[in-house]
């Protein structure tokens, strides 16, 4: 009685989306290593992994069997179950924030039945991304804790505190976002987003919030603990920051959480501020093919922009040089915070005065 | 006093302007200076594939010469020795027997001759001493090993292969 | 049984079990993880009941940031199970009797109250974010208020303090 309620075939077309998205965004976050290594190379005049395979393309999966192999060592003095449990939570809450990203438009198949291209379209979308990253700081800090070493738990204090501070300025500069789209939903703020063109200025929302989006773009920097803001790792003065005491596998997990959550935030940033998966005359692309291509368009689309984002991410972290502590603080709370608290007040005095 | 370069500038301690502090103009000219190495052509090349040419003075691992007819020019006069300054070669003198001509050019020759690896400096001031021309600097470098004992090269690792010989 | 209600008993005794996990397990960094369990199991509960919006907050500001700020502490100061203080046993005394009191008020409480019985309608969309947005800004737009100048007071107190002088 209790089986035939729910709705398998529903259930069966959700695993199948799901294991795909994971499947991608565990392939790209693989490669994102590669590309990492190959990017910094080139900036410094080097060649980059070039010996495993064809252009190194094999390096990722090298590494990957390495680490597996390596032998695992616990600390004899650390808290076991919340060693094992910090790198699983934070390759689990790396994971579980693609559940709310549009990949695609709806496809309507001819039986009528719609298959959408997003696991879950929840209308608190955006609010569950920031609720999965700030839990995800418990996957750092509970593993830099339990590994009862002084560097893992100054590594994993910094990105607590920097996690939180960034987290303010991140959600303020989103709210004046949300003012404009009037929605919480990813998928309506992409269809907000349709094409490129309209009405005498750009559709994409980057060019509505230049000034949050800018803002946004630092915190994001700052959650995902990447250059200039990866403190909590800085190997000059922690050693290896909250994994210094990880090995094998698990290590493994930290640093692969830490590329799965790269591509996520890409993909959520290009949803937010660059259309997602619009592209300029799509409505005219959308009238001469058939509409599961068409979606395979989008995906495409989508993807090239998430790869173009996650290079900017990689750009930027092999140009700037490391923040020193009280200058990322003092940029969190002086400058980020108050700038999205004005950027907030404009937008809500342009929506009363001027769009009215 | 007179400088000795132009380069010398002060540190400039002024407080930053409003442009500088919001360091999106400083981080785009960065960001156009990595990217502009990226269209670069690398300077690392494939090593064991991919070699440099040697210049024209390198000085590299030592061999020990033969002449026309595969004899061993070397007489251990000593010369190279007492010229290195690091002290890196010895070498026993032995005189030549009947019946050993094709193998020694002189009536003397080196019974030992050894090169300690890890002190030479490959300075090239034992190939400046030999009077016979028996000693030359290479270009090739001295390969990695696990043990020290292993860089002490003796007669058989730089004599050069003899023309005469068929292997 | 309905799956709803399944899930009810399974959250309902996942926060239970952690609230209990709370209290009775020696190490406060255990405490601290046992009450996030708890956060999510409440949270869960909110989405049973249709408020997405609550359940995502109560995540984002309890589980997400207020106990990271504990762990941060507790983590901080170093609290182990065997650094915890032996209460005397006069106090023991006081606080046995002081919950067995509020136990009885509680119970008395308990016992006057008329069961609603009235299932509440999970279709509803009053936990709706823009549904809670329009209540919030009308009918209760006075406490609303109210509440942002305690917390705004609260924010120039943590300053004041924290300020080197």
């Amino acid at each position: 009685m209790l089986l035939l309620t729910i709705d398998w075939s529903f259930i069966i077309e959700k695993l199948i989306l799901i294991s795909v998205i994971l499947g991608a965004s565990l392939g790209v976050a693989t490669y994102a290593t590669w590309g990492e290594r190959k990017v910094a190379a080139w900036m410094q005049d080097r060649k980059g992994p070039s010996r495993a395979g064809p252009f190194g393309l094999l390096q990722p999966i090298a590494d990957g069997i390495k680490l597996f192999f390596k032998e695992e060592i616990i600390p004899t003095d650390a808290n076991r179950f919340l060693f094992i449990l910090g790198p699983s939570l934070a390759m689990l809450t790396a994971c579980m924030a693609s559940a709310v990203v549009p990949w695609g438009p709806s496809i309507e198949l001819e039986s009528g039945r719609v298959i959408a291209l997003q696991v879950a379209d929840i209308n608190i979308g955006i609010l569950y991304v920031f609720g999965v990253v700030s839990v995800g700081v418990y996957g750092i800090m509970l593993g830099g804790w339990a590994s009862n070493n002084k560097y893992s738990l100054m590594g994993s204090v910094r990105a607590a505190s920097q996690a939180i501070s960034y987290e303010l300025a991140m959600g303020i500069s989103l709210i004046a976002l949300l003012m404009m789209t009037g929605t919480l939903s990813l998928a309506e703020i992409v269809n907000q987003q349709h094409g490129f063109w309209e009405n005498g200025w750009f559709t994409w929302n980057v060019a509505k919030q230049p000034l949050g989006f800018i803002i946004f773009l630092v915190c994001a920097f700052a959650e995902l603990n990447r250059a200039p803001f990866d403190l909590p790792e800085a190997e000059s003065e922690l050693v290896a920051g909250y994994h210094t005491e990880y090995s094998s596998m698990k290590l493994g997990f930290y640093l692969f959480a830490e590329y799965v959550n790269l591509f996520i935030s890409s993909a959520i940033l290009i949803t937010l501020f660059f259309g997602g998966y619009n592209f300029p005359f799509m409505d005219q692309v959308a009238g001469s093919v058939s509409p599961i291509v068409f979606s395979a368009i989008c995906v495409l689309v989508l993807m090239t922009k998430t790869i173009m984002m996650i290079l900017f991410f990689m750009f930027i972290r092999w140009t700037i040089p490391r923040f020193r502590y009280d200058q990322l603080m003092n940029l969190g709370w002086k400058s980020l915070i108050p700038l999205a608290l004005v950027n907030m007040l404009i937008t809500g005095a342009i929506i009363i005065w001027v769009l009215n | 006093m007179q400088e000795l370069t132009n380069k010398r500038v002060a540190v400039d301690r002024k407080p930053m302007t409003f442009m500088e502090r919001l360091y999106i103009p400083t981080i785009i000219k960065g960001l156009f200076i990595t990217v502009g190495h990226i269209f670069k052509k690398p300077a690392t090349i494939s090593y064991p594939e991919q070699q440099r040419p040697f210049s024209p003075v390198f000085r590299g691992l030592h061999i020990l010469n033969r002449d026309e007819q595969g004899r061993e020019k070397c007489t251990a006069c000593g010369l190279c020795a007492l010229s290195c300054p690091a002290e890196a070669i010895t070498m026993e003198a032995a005189e030549r027997v009947k019946g050993e001509e094709h193998l020694y050019k002189e009536e003397k020759y080196a019974a030992k001759y050894e090169i300690n690896m890890l002190r030479c400096i490959f300075c090239g001031l034992c190939e400046e001493a030999c009077p016979k021309d028996a000693i030359y600097l290479s270009e090739t470098v001295a390969q990695a090993n696990y043990s020290r004992k292993s860089f002490i090269y003796n007669k058989e690792d730089l004599l050069i292969p003899n023309p005469n010989e068929t292997h | 049984m309905n799956p709803h209600q399944l899930v009810f008993w399974i959250l309902s005794v996942i926060a239970i079990g952690g609230a209990l996990g709370v209290i009775l397990s020696r190490n406060p960094v255990a405490s601290v993880l046992f009450l996030i369990v708890t956060f999510f199991a409440v949270s869960g509960h909110y989405i049973l009941l249709n408020a997405q919006f609550l359940a995502i907050v109560n995540i984002i500001v309890y589980a997400g940031a207020i106990m990271v700020l504990f762990l941060y502490v507790i983590m901080l100061m170093n609290l182990n199970g065997d650094v915890e203080p032996q209460k005397s046993k006069l106090l023991q005394f006081a606080g046995i009797i002081s919950g067995g009191i509020l136990f009885l008020v509680l119970l008395a409480a308990f016992k006057t109250t008329q069961l609603n019985t009235t299932p509440i309608n999970a279709s509803t969309s009053i936990g709706l974010i823009s549904e809670l947005g329009q209540v919030l800004f009308t009918r209760f737009v006075f406490p609303f208020e109210i509440s942002s100048i305690l917390f705004l007071s609260a924010m120039v107190g943590a300053v004041v303090i924290g300020k080197k002088d």
